[in-house]
Formats: structure tokens, sequence, C-alpha cells
């Protein structure tokens, strides 16, 4: 099968510089506009740097503007930049389950579209047309992933299976008797269905899966190989974020090397995290996004504080969008763990009600078997111990149930000594990583 | 009427309960009765000492959890039947026990030593008060240091 030349729209994905360009500036001259008039938030901003729309000619003049941070966001909740009357927007989504950094997204029925189009894209780069059955496993809900693959398949034209996650033998039977032949899932859970698979007794020729659409949380090279060999599959990344609609705003093609960033609808700045200057094509910096098309909530300059690399390298297959590589990191301490964001300091809100002062504690996240573990170690202050194992087992469990309520995932708490946990020239290590991811 | 019990969290990790007992011991702390309640992950080591006020110091000092809990120190006959007359004495007056323990002390070999916590301290007292049992007073631990 030839999938070198499969587009969805290949009036845009292969559309020559000059032209994207054109379309880019018009777009956010445009939107620009569309702010400054319909956010106060955003236009208070522009203001106090003694900007108006007439200074915005097109993406030279894009550096001019302020930036908006994950602050402004939680800041604004829910309605503060929302830029269309509630009467137009017919969906929201929101960040995965927290509280204290939730953000909300609207939508309006042409953001919809535009979204399912940027998904229908990435089902086409890796091969899906109206002929396959696109199996989505992400979460359905709050959550993007599941509505926004769904959506992009339906575009397609694809049979679409809205599986959402878990019940993980029930998927397998369902690939085997539906024949699936696209799977769209965290990269974790491709790899969980494979070991399962492995285990019912099945090999990939028990399957009929051919491709996979992975993403949401951070991947390996040797995950990808470990998932294509147990799946039988060519596995693809996908990039997005709630903020600017969900997954899709980068999407992977047949030369699996970096993500091509929807450019029509998203311009991709790479800055210095430190000094919000903006660098040069090429350069390791945090990724900002500007969504020109997105009408009910429109982010200028969005600093989504992921590290990467953008290239305008020529790709083989004929796209001429920008290519982004995977996320390398962070600009803030935010980790992902079985799909979900987690701040630390999330944790410390957590902590924080349990005792007078906020414990000590760590954050210790593994991969095992391709699937996060999440441990806190938390120091036992003298105030939340008690005499009875009953009354420090049920501080763990009520510590354990407070953390799932807040990031929707469960964690192993584990009650430790106090001044036990390491302290590194003072300051207290929060986090030990060792997924070994980039 | 009641003596005061140490209780230290301990991780599961070798050597632990080694550098806690050796801390108190190079101080001079004895030990009159001792308990380890443990979980997967972690213990409680229970202690009554004979300067309970210096050994709880010493473990805070050394950054130890430790609280302190009222317990009872209840005398009985070391004989058959000897620690059922002394429950079910609690058990008559309503009053649940949470944990117990034997001490290692002892002035006359026909009697042993019990530690108890239990649901009701108060009840407790004057139930085994009222059926004639002896308990140990936190001043009369030190008397039992006659080795």
């Amino acid at each position: 099968m030839n999938i070198e030349n499969r587009y969805w729209q290949k009036d845009i994905e292969c559309m020559s510089r000059e032209d994207m360009k054109k379309l880019q500036d018009e777009r956010l001259v445009a939107q620009v506009k569309h702010v400054w008039d319909n956010v106060p938030y955003y236009r208070n901003l522009m203001e106090e740097k003694g900007l108006t729309p007439d200074d915005i000619k097109g993406t030279d003049d894009l550096h001019k503007l302020p930036f908006l941070s994950k602050a402004d966001l939680r800041e604004a909740y829910p309605y503060g930049l929302l830029a269309k009357p509630l009467s137009e927007c017919v969906r929201i989504h929101s960040t995965s389950g927290t509280t204290g950094k939730r953000v909300v997204a609207f939508y309006t029925q042409n953001d919809i579209d535009v979204w399912d189009n940027c998904c229908a894209r990435a089902i086409t780069a890796a091969g899906g047309t109206k002929e396959d059955v696109c199996h989505v496993a992400y979460g359905f809900g709050l959550f993007t992933g599941g509505a926004g693959l769904n959506g992009g398949s339906h575009k397609v034209g694809c049979l679409t299976l809205p599986m959402s996650s878990g019940n993980t033998e029930r998927q397998i039977q369902f690939m085997q008797d539906l024949g699936s032949t696209i799977l769209c899932c965290t990269p974790s859970y491709a790899a969980y269905l494979g070991e399962t698979l492995h285990e019912m007794g099945l090999t990939p020729d028990d399957i009929n899966l051919k491709a996979g659409i992975f993403g949401a949380e951070p991947w390996t090279e040797e995950m990808r190989s470990e998932i294509e060999r147990m799946l039988g599959i060519k596995a693809y990344d996908i990039y997005g974020l709630t903020e600017t609609s969900g997954p899709g705003v980068a999407f992977e093609c047949s030369e699996q090397s970096g993500m091509h960033i929807n450019e029509d609808n998203f311009i991709a700045e790479i800055i210095d995290p430190d000094t919000g200057e903006v660098l040069p094509e090429g350069s390791k910096g945090e990724l900002v996004f500007t969504s020109i098309t997105k009408e009910a909530f429109p982010l200028i300059r969005y600093r989504t504080r992921d590290i990467c690399v953008l290239s305008r390298e020529k790709c083989s297959c004929g796209r001429t969008l920008i290519k982004m590589t995977k996320p390398m990191g962070r600009s803030d301490d935010m980790l992902i763990i079985k799909g979900v964001n987690v701040f630390p300091s999330q944790i410390e809100s957590v902590l924080l009600k349990m005792s007078d002062t906020t414990p000590n504690y760590l954050i210790v996240v593994d991969r095992v078997n391709n699937k996060d573990t999440f441990e806190i170690q938390v120091e036992l202050s003298k105030t939340m111990f008690s005499d009875t194992i009953k009354s420090v087992s049920d501080l763990e469990k009520k510590i354990g149930a407070e953390i799932h309520n807040i990031l929707g995932i469960t964690a192993k708490i584990k009650l430790v000594e106090p001044k036990s946990i390491a302290r590194s020239e003072g300051k207290a290590v929060r986090v030990i990583d060792n997924r070994k991811l980039v | 009427m009641t003596v005061k019990q140490l209780s230290v969290f301990a991780e599961n990790r070798p050597g632990r309960l080694a550098e806690m007992t050796r801390l108190l011991g190079d101080k001079g702390i004895t030990i009159k009765a001792m308990s380890i309640a443990d979980t997967k992950d972690f213990g409680i080591l229970r202690l009554i000492v004979n300067d309970c006020e210096k050994a709880y110091k010493l473990l805070e000092e050394d950054n130890c959890a430790v609280t302190l809990t009222d317990v009872l120190a209840i005398k009985i006959a070391n004989k058959a039947g000897g620690l059922a007359e002394a429950l079910e004495a609690l058990y008559e007056g309503k009053i649940s026990v949470e944990y117990m323990y034997s001490a290692f002390i002892k002035e006359h070999e026909d009697e042993a030593y019990l530690i108890l916590r239990v649901d009701n301290t108060e009840l407790a007292v004057k139930t085994l008060n009222d059926k004639g049992f002896t308990l140990v007073k936190q001043d009369e631990l030190v008397n039992f240091d006659h080795e």
C-alpha cells in the first residue's frame, strides 16, 4: 500500500511557503481584531504594551504581542477568555481532572469542524481511509483525546469504534470481531493492549491492525518499536493540548520523524523560556502557539511549556507544514504521569490539608513494562502520627483518595520517617523521574 | 494510674530497630515492655521505659516520629486463667482492648504484667480497681529497675 502520498486536505498540507504565510498573515490580523473586540482580558494585556490591532499587520509582527500562560487561563476561568457568546458555543473540554489547575476550553461548531479536520489529517497520514475501522481507545469525556480522534475518524468516514479506555480484553475482542485497522490511544495503553494480546495467547496475525495514532503522553523510540512489534503496526505520534483544541495540533507522517504542525490553524514559535525572546528556526526552546482559526477560545501566543525544536526541512511525505520534534522536556515542573498532567504543587496542596505545615515529600515516577508507576513518599510529621496502625493506614488511604480525587489517577502513598527524604544542598528534591523518556 | 508509652514510627528497613534501641541503651534507658505492630511498609515500635521524658527527647532529636500515649500496666496472676480474669473484668465493664502486650517486669514469680490500650482508659482504671486489680503507676516503673 502506498501511503506516501495520502493527504486529507492536500491544498493546505502541501501549500507553498509563500501561500501559507499569506494565509497566516490574514488569519492572524483577523484573529487579533476578534480578540481585541471580544476578550477584554487580552485587550488589557495588549494595551499594557501600548498595542492596538493596527500594529499587527501579519506574522512578522507576532513577536510584539503579549504571551498567555496557564496562569492567565486559570485567572480568567471560566469565561474570561471566551470570545463568542455562549449561545454560539456547542461544547467544552477541560484539562485532566485537576482542581487547582483547571482549564476549560470552549468550541463553536466551526471550531469542532476545524479540529475534526486536523485529526482527519492525522488519520489519513497514518494511512486511514473510509475503508478503515478506527478503534478509539482514548478516554471520552472532558478529556480531548477520545472526542478529537472520534471526530477525525468520522470526517474520514472510517467505521468508528468509540471504545474509550479500559476493559482491555473486550477491546481485543472487538478488534478481532470487528476488524479494527487503526488504533488511537495513549502509547502506554497501546503497549498494555499489546501485552494483553500476547497474554491471551494471540499474535498480531490474529488482529487486523495496521496503524496506531498515539499521543497525550511522552514516549520513546524504543517504546515505538516495542508497540509496533507487539501489535504488528506502524505507530504514529500525535500532539495537542486542550488549550488550543486537543490532539491534532501536530501529527506524524509516514516518515515518522517529527510532527507536522497544522499551520493553517496554529502558528508555532520557539522562544527562550527565560527571556521570552523568539529563537531562530532549529533552536531548542519553548513552544508557543497562536490559534488563528479558533472562534470561541482563541489563544494568542500561548506558552505550552513544552521544549522542542521546529524544522522546515523538506519532508519526503510531500507536506510543507513545519515539523516539531517530540517534546524533549518542560520549562516548568509539570510531569505527565499515566497521560495526566501533574504539578508537584497539586501534591503539596493535598498534603497541606493533612498537616499544619506541608510535610516533605518525594514523587517517584518510573516506567515498568511500558506502564507508568507513580509513588509519593511523604515524611510523617509528629502531628500526623498517632499510636495505632489503623490511624497511620487511614492517613495513607486519605492521602491516596485525595490525590486520586484531584488528579484522577492512583498513586502509591508511602509514609516515611521524618527527615529521611534526601535534601540536595538544603533544597528538597521533589521529583525523581526514572523513565528516561528523552 | 496509667503509664506513658512511647510509640515510634519505623520504616521497614534492616537495622532500624537496632539503631533506635542502641540510641536509648547508650543513654541509660531501660525498656520495661515493648511490642512491634507491623505492616508491609512500616511498623510502630511501642515502648515502656524507665524514663519516658528522656527517651522521648532522645528519639525526637534523632528525627523520629514519636508520640506519647497513656496506657494501662496491670498486674495479673502468673497462672492458668490469670489473663482471662483480667480480660473478663474489662469485658464486663464494656471496655474494648485496642492492643496489648506483655511486659518484662515482675517482682515475684507468681505475677506477670500486661500493657493495655483500651477505648476508655478512665473507665478501665475504675473497673479494674473495683475488681481488685493492681495498676502500675508511672513513678513505680523505676522501682522495677533492680538488676
